[in-house]
């Protein structure tokens, strides 16, 4: 902790503090003139907190906050927070980075997406609340401040799937999310209260000494496991909690689709890693969830990619791609051997995979909402053509859906490799050979919509007059990260490896 | 720096031409691709390597390493060079690319700036598949040489090009993947020893190491065994070989002429190109082992008999050559296999010559389908009449792909015969070659009937065309490409001293193992 004796410990909160100051400045901005609020303002503001949040994260961890110092083995050098209520360290900052790069990018492409929205303020509010709520899902370090981050993330995104009111679709799509929602958070806090029971706390490094210690209640413990791991399960869309993702991600404006199935489900794997690797790591014979994680990885990545190929509509292709990506890195969990050792870790590469995900998923969303915003239409067919009138972001999102199937012309490639490499070497053949034979049935349907892009022609009617340069600005920077974290892979690998010893040290 | 130079200028050509106008595009893309024409021709008169790349006490030229990043054990590096195997290939794909441009200039009516962006793109990346010394550096250009070609195929091709493009699509980068898995299997077999996944490493890693540790619980001889099986399969699809070639046909019959010139003319020469660096350099022994040496002649001879029946079996001339390509390409793992001085050198000779041979006769075709708009042998007839230059260079091309001496194709393929029927390797070695060497009558056979029927004879023509003599620009690349396949017919050593100089050591490797060099 040497670097930043001159800071406060609490300091180290500063990018969820940067994010809440910036939702409730936008509210105070709001205010002053809510009839003629600038748009333009708006962004801006929210782009500027997210920013300065993904600034002082960066910085972190670069500086080394929250890692081991010299001498210190892993799990040391963690802040703990209020009491342990809340913990920063490499793999909080980590996953930070991921979820306030996604809202920069979200926030930016919003601009021209909600230039007929009438609650414009609102929305940027609840994008930065919910990623407040992500920001300290990553942080949590006990169950209550778990469960509450959790509703802080889940809240503002039932209205913001909403947020498209004369939108049927939209609303439709808001309700199904809350209903499954509330029916998921009621599970998982029925999860925590029996692991309560049973080990008589709720603060991480209780339950884990209390498990480790030995408690006579197995049954209830286990039990308790069962439904926090159906909760997870849910925040993550994985099999057979997914099935409000193709619902919700089609009915939400594009950019949401793009934070929910980005951001959100980053946040769902930080408390999934944190809560399974770190608290319920000794108690794999109460409750094996090692082997629970592999058939639901197996069965989730198989499902959705061949739901996938059945799919006419693009988001929701790309939904049951952001599931099967979910299956990917749950492989994490699945393949876990018990401790982190050697320099490649199967936990650090699923938070690897997370990273290049958070760009490459948001970008391919982000050009459903430029394709929203042009009025072309939903489904493949739709989108024919489209190459000729834009190629610049028809590129882009070639970029995006090439480097998720895993060819090497974005980090998806390595990543991908990172999973399978470390896969196979911790033993789990079989596991791999499912990830490797998922990754060429998803290669059929990311071609399916490059081909309707450059290949088709278009309808006649097809005219595109604008070119919005918010979105092109947010598509741009998610593609030049996408392809850049080629050749900058190292950093990944280098910071999730801290990430993950920090957890399974 | 010399080859960052070449890449680096290659990448910000096709930049720059893809934000061209359409108007500009063509000539523009034209000149920006004398730029790594004129470095790689430089480079040959600077080129001082020595051995070959992959194997002790080579010296590569051009050569620059630097790390990368580390994964796990293993350090990733920028690492890249030439030795005399690959510089002839860099070599052909400057001047094959340039030369395709620039035949492209009647063709390509639409998308322009895309178009030759694109061509200038998978340039690029295929100077950097054939100039990559470290494994997922080599890997990144072969996937990237794809993409565009997928989109040169399927947005410029013929009317069914959707199909064409997404098969060669999906069966190459099957191909890939079995091939990777297989790669990978030989580095976590070699287990700590390997620090780095440079090409070089592996290689004498392999060289000299046993495989220690089981992998999917094979080990020793059989990990080598069934990870050269898996190599081999993955190459045979680029290559491609009987019976992995369906997508061949395909593939260029749909893609508009220039393409297939740098279809035909290197991208099959990735394929064995790869073979001979993985399967028949990096696992010599079990190249030569029996049954895999005799196994593997057969299939380059089968390879070489039914591309060529196919080919007699058509009536369009663009699949004629195509079918062709597979049977040239038999020829290559006839000698590849054949593991003597000149069946391996002149196999690798063959790869550079067929690439000119193949985009001469693919360029001549297409010069003729603008004019006549057909390609239907029986459709046309007599026009060497009409355009009589392009009429004569169409059957020079031919005579050259049948082995004409003087001539390029006739060097390779005696020396893959003369190779081939030496070979100690292969059981049976004359019987092989004997059959392979028909496979020369075949193609005599169907050339000169197609040459017969479109060419000579009476004037006849069912499409609705003038025909003119074709411009100076689509003649000139076919004139190039002569004189350049007359050249190394002369004066074979051009490139023949180097690729023999690479390939020597792989020859002593094999003796190593037990294979006796003769």
């Amino acid at each position: 902790m040497s670097e930043i004796t001159t800071l406060p410990n609490w300091t180290a909160l500063g990018p969820a503090l940067a994010l809440l100051a910036t939702a409730l400045a936008l509210l105070a901005v709001d205010m002053v003139d809510p009839e003629e609020s600038s748009s333009v303002l708006l962004t801006g503001t929210s782009v500027t907190g997210g920013l300065v949040a993904l600034g002082l994260a960066l910085w972190y961890l670069f500086a080394g906050t929250g890692q081991p110092a010299a001498g210190q083995e892993a799990p040391q050098g963690a802040l703990d927070l209020f009491g342990g209520a809340l913990v920063i360290d490499a793999m909080s900052l980590f996953f930070t980075v991921i979820v306030t790069s996604v809202a920069v990018l979200v926030a930016f492409a919003s601009h021209e997406y909600l230039r007929d929205h009438s609650y414009q303020a609102e929305y940027y509010s609840l994008v930065l609340l919910a990623a407040t709520g992500m920001v300290t899902v990553t942080a949590a370090n006990s169950f209550v401040t778990a469960f509450i981050a959790i509703e802080l993330v889940s809240l503002p995104s039932y209205a913001l799937v909403a947020s498209l009111k004369t939108n049927e679709g939209s609303s439709e799509a808001g309700l199904k999310y809350f209903l499954v929602g509330a029916l998921s958070s009621a599970v998982f806090a029925y999860g925590i209260a029996l692991v309560y029971v049973a080990t008589g706390s709720l603060q991480f490094d209780a339950v884990t000494t209390a498990i480790a210690d030995g408690t006579p209640f197995t049954s209830l413990l286990g039990v308790g496991m069962v439904m926090i791991l159906g909760g997870v399960a849910f925040k993550i869309a994985a099999v057979p909690f997914h099935f409000w993702a193709p619902d919700a991600y089609e009915g939400a404006p594009a950019p949401i689709s793009a934070f929910i199935s980005s951001a959100s489900k980053a946040a769902g794997f930080v408390l999934g890693f944190r809560v399974f690797v770190d608290v319920f790591g000794g108690a794999m014979g109460v409750f094996n969830w090692v082997n629970a994680f592999l058939i639901i990885s197996v069965v989730t990545m198989t499902v959705a990619n061949f739901s996938a190929l059945k799919q006419n509509n693009v988001k929701r292709i790309l939904a049951y791609s952001s599931v099967a990506h979910a299956g990917y890195v749950l492989i994490a969990l699945a393949a876990f051997t018990g401790s982190v050792d050697g320099e490649i870790s199967i936990l650090g590469a699923g938070m690897a995979h997370l990273f290049v995900y958070g760009f490459m998923n948001t970008g391919a969303f982000l050009f459903i909402a430029l394709a929203e915003h042009w009025e072309v239409g939903r489904t493949v067919e739709d989108y024919h053509g489209l190459g000729e009138q834009a190629p610049f972001a028809c590129a882009a999102m070639t970029v995006f859906l090439f480097s998720l199937a895993g060819l090497p012309i974005g980090g998806g490639f390595f990543s991908k490799f990172y999973l399978l490499f470390a896969t196979v070497t911790g033993g789990q053949g079989l596991l791999g050979a499912a990830l490797v034979i998922n990754s060429v049935v998803s290669l059929f349907y990311y071609t399916r919509i490059v081909r309707a892009l450059w290949t088709e022609d278009a309808a006649a009617d097809l005219e595109l007059t604008e070119y919005p340069t918010g979105l092109y600005i947010a598509i741009a920077v998610a593609a030049l990260a996408t392809v850049l974290l080629i050749p900058g892979f190292g950093v990944v690998i280098e910071y999730a490896e801290i990430a993950a010893r920090m957890i399974g040290g | 720096m010399l080859i960052e130079l070449l890449l680096a200028a290659t990448f910000l050509s096709a930049l720059w031409v893809f934000v061209a106008s359409d108007e500009t595009a063509p000539k523009l893309a034209a000149w920006l691709s004398l730029v790594p024409l004129g470095l790689s021709l430089y480079m040959w008169t600077q080129f001082d390597a020595a051995g070959n790349g992959l194997l002790a006490g080579s010296e590569i030229a051009f050569e620059t390493q630097i790390d990368w990043f580390q994964f796990g054990q293993y350090t990733l590096q920028y690492h890249v060079g030439v030795d005399g195997v690959s510089f002839p290939l860099v070599v052909l794909v400057t001047v094959l690319t340039t030369l395709a441009i620039i035949s492209s200039w009647t063709p390509i009516d639409e998308r322009q700036s895309q178009f030759y962006g694109l061509m200038l793109l998978i340039e690029m990346a295929l100077l950097g598949v054939f100039t990559s010394l470290d494994f997922f550096l080599w890997f990144i250009f072969w996937e990237a040489v794809l993409i565009p070609m997928y989109f040169l195929i399927a947005v410029w091709g013929g009317p069914r090009r959707k199909y064409a493009g997404a098969k060669f699509l999906l069966y190459t980068n099957l191909g890939s993947l079995v091939m990777f898995v297989g790669l990978f299997m030989l580095v976590l077999g070699l287990g700590d020893s390997l620090t780095q996944l440079s090409l070089p490493a592996i290689a004498q890693g392999l060289q000299a190491g046993e495989l220690s540790r089981p992998v999917f619980g094979l080990a020793g001889a059989d990990l080598r065994a069934v990870a050269f099986l898996l190599l081999f399969l993955g190459f045979a699809v680029k290559v491609p070989v009987v019976p992995f070639h369906t997508w061949l046909p395909d593939a260029h019959v749909q893609a508009p002429s220039p393409v297939s010139v740098i279809l035909a003319g290197v991208l099959l020469k990735m394929g064995t190109y790869a073979l001979l660096r993985f399967n028949f350099t990096m696992l010599a022994d079990v190249a030569t082992s029996s049954p895999a040496a005799e196994i593997i002649a057969a299939v380059g001879v089968v390879s070489v008999i039914y591309g060529a029946m196919l080919a007699l079996a058509q009536r369009d001339l663009k699949r004629i050559v195509a079918y062709s390509s597979i049977s040239s390409m038999g020829y290559v793992i006839v000698g590849l296999v054949a593991f003597t001085p000149h069946g391996m050198s002149g196999a690798t000779f063959q790869m550079v010559s067929h690439g000119l041979i193949s985009g001469l006769l693919f360029m001549s075709v297409g010069v003729l389908y603008n004019a006549t708009h057909t390609r239907m042998v029986g459709d046309m007839g007599g026009l060497a009449d009409k355009m009589p230059l392009t009429a004569w260079i169409f059957v020079a091309g031919s005579f050259a792909y049948m082995g004409l001496p003087l001539m390029s194709g006739f060097v390779a393929e005696v020396l893959i015969f003369i190779g081939a029927f030496d070979s100690t390797v292969v059981a049976g070695a004359p019987v092989f070659t004997a059959i392979a060497m028909f496979g020369i009558v075949i193609v005599a056979g169907y050339l000169l009937w197609a040459m017969q029927r479109a060419i000579f004879g009476p004037f006849e023509l069912e499409t609705d065309y003038d025909i003119e003599p074709a411009p100076v620009h689509d003649v000139a690349p076919l004139a190039v490409l002569l004189g350049l396949i007359i050249l190394l017919g002369i004066q074979p050593d051009l490139v023949y001293e180097a690729i023999q100089d690479a390939i020597g050591p792989v020859l002593e490797l094999n003796s190593v193992f037990g294979g006796e060099l003769r």
